[in-house]
């Protein structure tokens, strides 16, 4: 069939964050991406398919991006599909209550060529807020057609997909700058003879804002003597405006936007503030704020994934259905009919596949994890974390990160492995190897936390000693890499999405999907670790290993018993932190050996996922440097809280 | 009415420093280096604005407004100098002293809200007030500030960015955060919390100081 052979068309969405992207994305192609009310969680490019009179679109959403000249990683994540697709349309998605704050890109995005359609979305706060939008106006204005939208309602969704479907890209006036400008972009798009995606207007412009990339897409493909003679001219022009080019250019951009919508918006005054804007308010003051934060993690985290989901959910799916239904009929079988020892020892021994693979990371992992990323992600979703984000910056700059870093910070008590992933968002090295540190020292994730909080809450006094060690070990560990790490200091700056009730649709997604990638991720690992550990088992390797750590575990006052969660520790971090609850429930450790134990695990090296992203996303000396820096630190800081323990009888 | 000549400025500067600032009666010729007759006293005695004694130069009372305007302008200059151009000694002083004479009316006045109404000039003299001194004292609120002196709830527009880093501008203002926007700010602590049209953003005091906003005029 001729449709095969012929590439599929391509729609691509494009936007700032936070207006809408991700739903229209969900609704189009009726697959579940995460739909996100954080600024930068989402760095990926998502793909789907939709069907539009009986033609095949693969539709691509992008990260979020104010501008097609990008300043961080998600915004040069999008900008490269940009640079390489030829898409069908390209959908400008814009939030309409503040149309004229985002139509300067849209004028970019037309200016570049690209055949784009305005989506005008979420057109219901708007009128909420008293706006009344003449979209066909906008239309005639602007030259492009303009769909308005209220997706997460579906509104607007048929016109879309027209509009899309009868899209036919028509040669667009360019939108004139201040002569000056004019006459520099002339003589630049003039010089240029190769084959670019975006418009030679538009490749000046961004060449005259020194955009790396686009420079190193010009170099190679125009010759070395029009190369030369442009870069004549783009030191030129830059030279002589020096001062005010951006500034210029983003202006000039304003008021063309401004002329455009003359006549198209109209506001009504309204008074009343809604109880959104003052939860917000409370949310952003720390008399109130602190207090909400509090709130937060004592029934969100404490309440509903400690008690919930690590006592209750793990109780029951290991306690009564894995214990008393699954497993013994399970184990009897493989006796039966599994002859061998060393088979029936890697499927269900000790260290077998079933019984610590998967046992373990069905029963006591997604549990924990699963109530973890369901707060995650209805926090999320109301737009709680921004705030939290401008709460914490100022402590967060001494630490050497800015507010911003609190997202990989907070998913990192969900799992660390994600959240290292996450701190690409961060926009220094400087920040990105300080907060890589820091989750994999101080902040236990949820499987680990869970387990701990169950293993510290029977024993008084012990959970506040550990809380009390590790925030002092994050802070003094983040203040001191702020001394001593070089670079440049992280500014903070951030958009505040409007508060917003959550979505059930959208926080089950997002769950969903959380948890789907955290299983996938992790279940292979478990089998993986089971496997290594039941190889030194077989080989008697094992004893070495133990035997080699234990002197350091003795010197921290443990039990030589206790080596074996460390070395489980390599392979996952709650793996060890479950070991302890082995021991502790065989009655085998004090309270201040537990106390310690639990502060040194939680402490120590990060699982192997984690390292394994670690090394992928900081390289391998730092990822290497900070693997040895927090090993020797967990095991000092054991031995020191021992000695203090011992010394004062805090916990006997 | 002609504006003076730099050279004429320059002895009404001189006397009113000597004669209202200082405690000296008048001032010696020889010391401002003109003799009778020269065509800068020619021009100021024209105007009644000095007069001539033996061999004094005495300031009348109708020079004086004329005087101590130059003595503004001048210390403005200075201000301008270091502060904003970061010219400093000498050069900053000489470059002030042919600077002064094109702050005329209006440019002064611009300048001096630009600067934020100084009292002071660099070497600790007194600014003689202008009438935008006076009344930016009396509306309470002086002309253009960072957002960090603005308090919370307080509205103004964007008059310019302070750009240090480029980067952080541009992230600014291709979230539309533009001179000529109108600004509201929100909240003060722990970071600035401002709204442009039905937008929210929060920035930290470093940025916050590079955003200067024109307050409204009551």
């Amino acid at each position: 069939m001729s449709e095969q052979q012929q590439p599929q068309p391509k729609v691509v969405l494009v936007g700032n964050p936070n207006v809408g992207k991700s739903v229209l994305f969900n609704v189009l192609t009726g697959a579940y991406t995460t739909v996100s009310n954080y600024p930068g969680t989402s760095v990926e490019v998502s793909r789907g398919h939709c069907e539009i009179d009986d033609v095949n679109y693969e539709i691509l959403d992008t990260p979020g991006m104010y501008s097609i000249m990008p300043i961080t990683e998600e915004e040069r994540v999008a900008r490269q599909i940009l640079l390489e697709e030829t898409p069908h349309a390209v959908l400008h998605v814009v939030d309409a209550r503040n149309l004229d704050r985002m139509l300067p890109m849209t004028l970019q995005l037309i200016e570049a060529g690209l055949p784009i359609i305005l989506v005008v979305n979420i057109l219901d706060e708007a009128k909420r807020l008293g706006m009344q939008i003449d979209l066909k106006k906008l239309q005639k204005n602007i030259g492009v057609p303009v769909i308005g939208t209220v997706m997460k309602r579906r509104q607007g969704l048929s016109e879309l997909q027209q509009a899309i479907s009868a899209y036919a890209s028509v040669p667009h006036k360019p939108f004139i700058y201040g002569s000056d400008l004019e006459r520099d972009i002339v003589r630049m798009a003039a010089l240029l003879k190769g084959d670019y995606r975006f418009s030679n207007r538009a490749t000046s412009l961004l060449l005259f804002q020194k955009d790396n990339e686009v420079e190193n897409l010009v170099e190679a493909s125009e010759s070395a003597e029009d190369l030369s003679q442009l870069q004549d001219v783009i030191r030129d022009v830059i030279f002589e405006r020096r001062a005010d080019l951006h500034l210029q250019i983003s202006l000039e951009r304003k008021s063309i936007s401004k002329r455009m919508l003359e006549d198209v918006v109209t506001q009504v005054e309204q008074t009343e503030e809604p109880f959104a804007e003052k939860l917000s308010r409370w949310a952003m003051n720390p008399w109130s704020g602190t207090p909400i934060l509090l709130l937060v993690i004592y029934f969100g985290l404490y309440q509903f994934v400690g008690g919930f989901g690590a006592g209750t959910l793990v109780d029951f799916i290991e306690g009564s259905i894995f214990e008393e239904y699954i497993n013994p009929p399970v184990v009897d079988y493989l006796r039966t009919h599994v002859s061998a020892d060393w088979l029936f020892e890697l499927l269900a021994g000790e260290y077998g596949l079933w019984t610590l693979g998967i046992r373990y990371a069905v029963a006591l992992i997604l549990p924990i994890v699963g109530t973890f990323f369901l707060i995650f992600s209805l926090l999320e979703d109301t737009g709680y974390f921004p705030r939290l984000a401008l709460l914490v910056d100022r402590i967060f700059k001494r630490i050497g990160l800015s507010g911003r870093a609190v997202i990989p910070m907070v998913l990192g008590f969900g799992c660390a492995t994600m959240a290292t992933m996450v701190t690409r968002t961060l926009e220094t090295t400087r920040e990105r190897i300080i907060a890589t540190a820091l989750l994999a020292l101080a902040i236990p994730c949820s499987a680990q936390l869970g387990v701990i909080l169950g293993l510290l809450s029977e024993v008084p006094g012990a959970l506040s000693v550990w809380m009390v060690v590790m925030l002092l070990v994050f802070l003094l560990v983040g203040f001191l890499a702020s001394k001593v790490m070089p670079g440049e200091h992280p500014v903070f700056y951030m958009e505040l999405p409007p508060m917003r009730l959550p979505q059930f649709r959208n926080v089950a997604v997002k769950t969903m999907t959380r948890m789907q990638s955290y299983f996938l991720e992790i279940l292979p690992l478990f089998l993986f670790a089971s496997f290594i550990l039941w190889g030194l088992k077989m080989l008697g390797a094992l004893e070495g290993i133990v035997g080699a750590l234990a002197p350091v575990v003795r010197a921290i006052g443990l039990p030589v018993e206790a080596t074996s969660a460390f070395v489980f520790g390599f392979f996952r971090r709650d793996f060890g932190a479950a070991g302890l609850y082995d021991l502790q429930s065989n009655g085998l450790l004090t309270p201040t050996q537990l106390t310690v134990a639990a502060v040194t695990l939680t402490l120590f090296v990060p699982c192997i996922a984690q390292f394994l992203m670690m090394k992928k996303e900081r390289g391998f000396r730092v990822s290497l440097s900070i693997f040895m820096f927090v090993s020797v630190l967990a095991f000092s800081c054991g031995w020191a809280l021992n000695k203090f323990l011992l010394s004062t009888g805090l916990l006997l | 009415m002609e504006r003076l000549s730099p050279k004429a400025e320059e002895i009404l500067e001189s006397l009113w420093i000597a004669t209202v600032e200082g405690n000296e009666v008048g001032c010696l010729l020889t010391a401002l280096q003109v003799a009778p007759g020269d065509d800068q006293l020619v021009e100021l005695e024209g105007r009644a604005y000095v007069e001539t004694r033996g061999e004094r130069l005495y300031l009348r009372k109708e020079g004086r407004p004329e005087a101590e305007m130059t003595v503004r302008r001048h210390r403005l200059a200075e201000r301008l100098m270091m502060d904003i151009l970061d010219i400093q000694g000498d050069e900053g002083n000489e470059q002030a002293c042919a600077f002064e004479h094109l702050l005329h009316q209006g440019v002064d006045t611009k300048i001096c809200t630009l600067l934020n109404h100084p009292t002071t000039c660099p070497h600790g003299k007194p600014i003689p007030p202008g009438t935008c001194c006076e009344e930016a004292r009396q509306k309470g609120s002086p002309g253009i500030v960072p957002m960090t002196e603005l308090k919370s709830g307080e509205a103004g527009e964007i008059a310019y960015l302070a750009a240090s880093d480029g980067k952080k501008m541009q992230k600014l203002m291709s979230m539309g955060v533009l001179p000529g926007s109108d600004l509201n700010l929100v909240q003060s602590f722990p970071s600035y919390i401002f709204k442009v049209g039905h937008s929210q953003f929060a920035v930290d005091d470093s940025l916050a100081r590079e955003i200067y906003i024109r307050r409204p005029v009551k």
